[in-house]
């Protein structure tokens, strides 16, 4: 199986745009399933999110570059093929139909609403939409958003695109307009999507999270990804990755996440040497 | 030879220095040098009635592959192995023979004797042909002109199942979920036990009889059972046991504490004990407790062992393995692991602490610190017929640690299980099937952990062919 990467663009500094062929992941993929790649033998498997597929060929990805996999991915160009990609994977996104909903995504978890937006929309949702990043730059996959949700708030952190503020600002104002939804998504840095949630539980709405715990095999087969949800333990692989985000321990998330960064900043300091293939553990590479 | 000549001794195998091999991952075990095998051999009385093969759970004809090595046939023996078993070298490695063949050998029986030591026989074979030829025979290698079936899993019983079909005539494609085929062979059974090398080997002998492997291939989300129904006529689910079993305690989320099965997966499938050559990671402290007292706690805890830290530079280098208890809740006498594994532990320096249970994890900013344990004692039998492990009352120790490695069982993995609900399951989980191996879906088979829950290598080999014989027995309608 080769799985060439078809198209390639910057989208944003270190963030990439790619397709990937990977005909049996086209066809079976929905919103809210990742795949697990690896750029090479030595890689890591790395979980990243389904931006888009075009329901025949191919998948859509993007990623930023955070360590040393997501380095060596953004090494290879159009014609090159990744070593390996296994999806879909997780449980698809639990998309109602004919509600008011609200979608919130930040940074590069921008990238993994575009199908959960696409999908509310099939169902006959109204879609509100709060994308947030540090600056304009960072702001990716607008006009596609644009096109497709109902309404769209930009907030940026510097002011530089949209409103200055953050996600949590946007969800506060549309609140304090007296807005209401039945469902909401947040999809971003994990603190974001903490905080989302925060505001999310004070009006009683269900918000769902994508998690993104360090994983390996995405199968529910090594329990590294375990969450706790509810006060339950969640592999978030197969049980997730969404899960209401009131009901998270995002604490534990946060600390499971920091598991190897000494270890990764080890990786990345000779991967930029360029002593060959050398690498991280794969966290918030993307969403 | 006399009887008496055959009541010498059984010859060891040679093994690595315990101090060297400590530090790194090749393979303890260096098997026979040929003169041995042959004088190993040699000791058989070749039974007419041979209860080896009874105790064996493919019934290989163990009498018959060890008088050709007396011969120096060794591409006979190998044959003969070959009619039973398609991984003889992975076999003749992992198996609990000690239970099995040589548990059973009549020479147990006799004042004075020792029991032949057929593992070490089927491994010499088995590495001696495939490092002089391919070691299938190439008229084994049939156009498939029957069915297409799908395999799904390509650990033992899989492989198995693949290998039996292929001779056969049919046309057999594996699914397999990870990037590399093999299951519990490549992410379970650590490198220094099992050479990878020899897995593959051993995988691409079995394609050349036309078994094709699909990675990267999740049966349940890549495809659907459904979809593979359309195409196949039969199909065989061979998954395994899955999803790692945990203790969960209070502490269980600090950063330190791993299932066996992702410390086992970092380690040997993800290569990370060769970190940052791989890229992927294993977090391993100097003070390491592994729970549990199977061959898995075997495998983690020489594992944690091997990955001490090498201090100071140039001909100043020493190495310092890590420090590595076991807590197991019973006794000695009640480890699942095999002998041999227990012993290799032993020597290598891993402390065992027996009926000891952890009850809770200490930290300290988000990491590991201590472990809580508490002091068991055995009451009665239980249904598995070992002394149930029963808690003594308010006595506890703290063991001071930075890693825990948790080996205490699997339960099976619900992916294909819950995209798949029309197959019935037991009440542990696990797929019901009848005599036959057949599922209550007809047509689709299992076996393996994923019938019986976790068991041996050989145990799920034996499913496989059993399976495969079943399947034929469907689609040819006899």
């Amino acid at each position: 199986m080769s799985y060439t990467i078809l198209r390639k663009k910057q989208v944003a500094p270190n963030e990439f745009d790619i397709w990937i062929k990977a005909p049996q992941i086209a066809t079976h993929a929905k919103a809210g399933q990742f795949v697990i790649i690896m750029s090479d033998e030595e890689s890591e498997r790395i979980p990243l999110t389904i931006a888009d597929s075009d329901g025949k060929e191919a998948i859509r990805i993007i990623y930023q570059v955070v360590g040393t996999s997501t380095q060596k991915l953004s090494r290879l160009n159009e014609g090159d093929a990744i070593s390996n990609c296994a999806g879909p994977l997780g449980k698809p996104s639990e998309i109602p139909t004919g509600e008011k909903t609200l979608v919130i995504g930040g940074g590069v978890g921008i990238a993994a609403i575009l199908t959960i937006i696409k999908t509310l929309k099939e169902q006959s949702n109204h879609v509100t939409t709060i994308l947030g990043s540090r600056d304009s730059e960072h702001i990716i996959l607008e006009d596609e958003i644009r096109q497709i949700s109902d309404e769209l708030l930009i907030y940026t952190d510097d002011g530089s695109a949209g409103t200055k503020g953050l996600v949590t600002d946007a969800m506060k104002s549309l609140f304090e307009g007296g807005r209401e939804f039945d469902a909401a998504w947040a999809v971003g840095p994990t603190v974001m999507m903490k905080y989302c949630s925060l505001v999310a539980k004070e009006q009683d709405l269900l918000i769902w999270t994508s998690l993104n715990p360090i994983m390996i095999d995405g199968t529910g087969m090594c329990g590294g990804c375990r969450v706790k949800v509810n006060n339950t333990i969640q592999y978030a692989c197969v049980d997730g990755p969404e899960f209401d985000g009131r009901a998270v321990d995002w604490d534990i998330l946060m600390n499971r996440q920091k598991q190897y960064l000494q270890e990764e900043q080890e990786s990345e300091h000779i991967c930029r040497l360029g002593l060959s293939h050398q690498s991280q553990n794969g966290q918030e590479e993307s969403s | 030879m006399s009887l008496q000549d055959k009541k010498r001794e059984r010859i060891p195998t040679h093994e690595r220095d315990t101090q060297k091999r400590k530090e790194d991952f090749f393979e303890v075990n260096l098997g026979y040098e040929e003169s041995e095998a042959i004088s190993e051999a040699q000791r058989c009385l070749q039974c007419t009635n041979p209860l080896c093969v009874k105790g064996c759970p493919v019934s290989i004809d163990i009498p018959g592959f060890i008088k050709k090595i007396t011969e120096k046939d060794y591409t006979g023996s190998g044959e003969i192995l070959r009619q039973y078993n398609y991984l003889p070298a992975i076999c003749g490695r992992v198996c609990p023979q000690e239970t099995q063949c040589e548990g059973a050998c009549i020479m147990n029986k006799m004042k004075g004797f020792q029991p032949i030591s057929i593992g070490k026989l089927e491994r010499y074979v088995a590495d001696r042909n495939r490092s002089e030829q391919g070691s299938i025979p190439v008229e084994n290698h049939v156009n498939p002109t029957r069915q297409k079936i799908a395999i799904v899993g390509s650990g033992p019983a899989g492989l198995t199942a693949a290998a039996y079909l292929a001779e056969r005539g049919y046309d057999v494609t594996i699914y397999e979920a990870l990037h590399l085929p093999g299951g519990v062979l490549v992410y379970g059974i650590p490198e220094f036990r099992l050479p990878k090398e020899i897995v593959r080997q051993e995988i691409d002998d079995i394609q050349k009889l036309g078994v094709q492997i699909k990675t990267d291939f999740i049966i349940g989300r890549t495809m659907t059972i459904e979809e593979l129904m359309k195409t196949y006529a039969a199909i065989f689910i061979g998954i395994g046991a899955g999803t790692p079993r945990m203790m969960g305690i209070e502490g269980s989320e600090l950063i330190g504490i791993y299932s066996s099965s992702e410390f086992l997966t970092r380690i040997n499938l993800m290569k990370s004990y060769n970190f940052p050559r791989f890229d992927t990671p294993v977090r391993v402290g100097q003070n390491v407790i592994v729970v549990g007292g199977g061959n898995v706690a075997m495998d983690s805890a020489r594992s944690a062992l091997r990955m001490g830290q090498t201090i100071g530079h140039s001909e100043h280098i020493t190495y310092h393995p890590n420090h590595v208890k076991v807590v197991y809740r019973r006794t000695e006498s009640e480890i699942p692991a095999r002998i041999e594994e227990y012993h290799h532990a032993v020597q290598e320096g891993i402390e065992f602490h027996w009926l000891m249970n952890p009850v809770a994890y200490i930290g300290e900013n988000g990491k590991l610190k201590a472990v809580k344990v508490q002091q068991m004692k055995l009451g009665e039998p239980d249904e598995s017929g070992r002394r149930r492990p029963v808690p003594v009352e308010g006595q506890f120790e703290i063991f001071e640690a930075d890693t825990v490695i948790e080996a205490i069982g699997q339960t099976p993995n619900k992916l294909l299980l819950e995209s798949f609900p029309q197959l019935k399951l037991t009440r542990w989980g696990t797929i019901q099937v009848d005599d036959q191996l057949m599922t209550s879906v007809e047509g689709i088979f299992a076996g393996g952990d994923i019938v019986t829950g976790a068991a041996t290598v050989i145990e799920a080999m034996g499913a496989g062919k059993q399976a495969a014989k079943s399947m034929i027995a469907y689609l040819t309608g006899k």
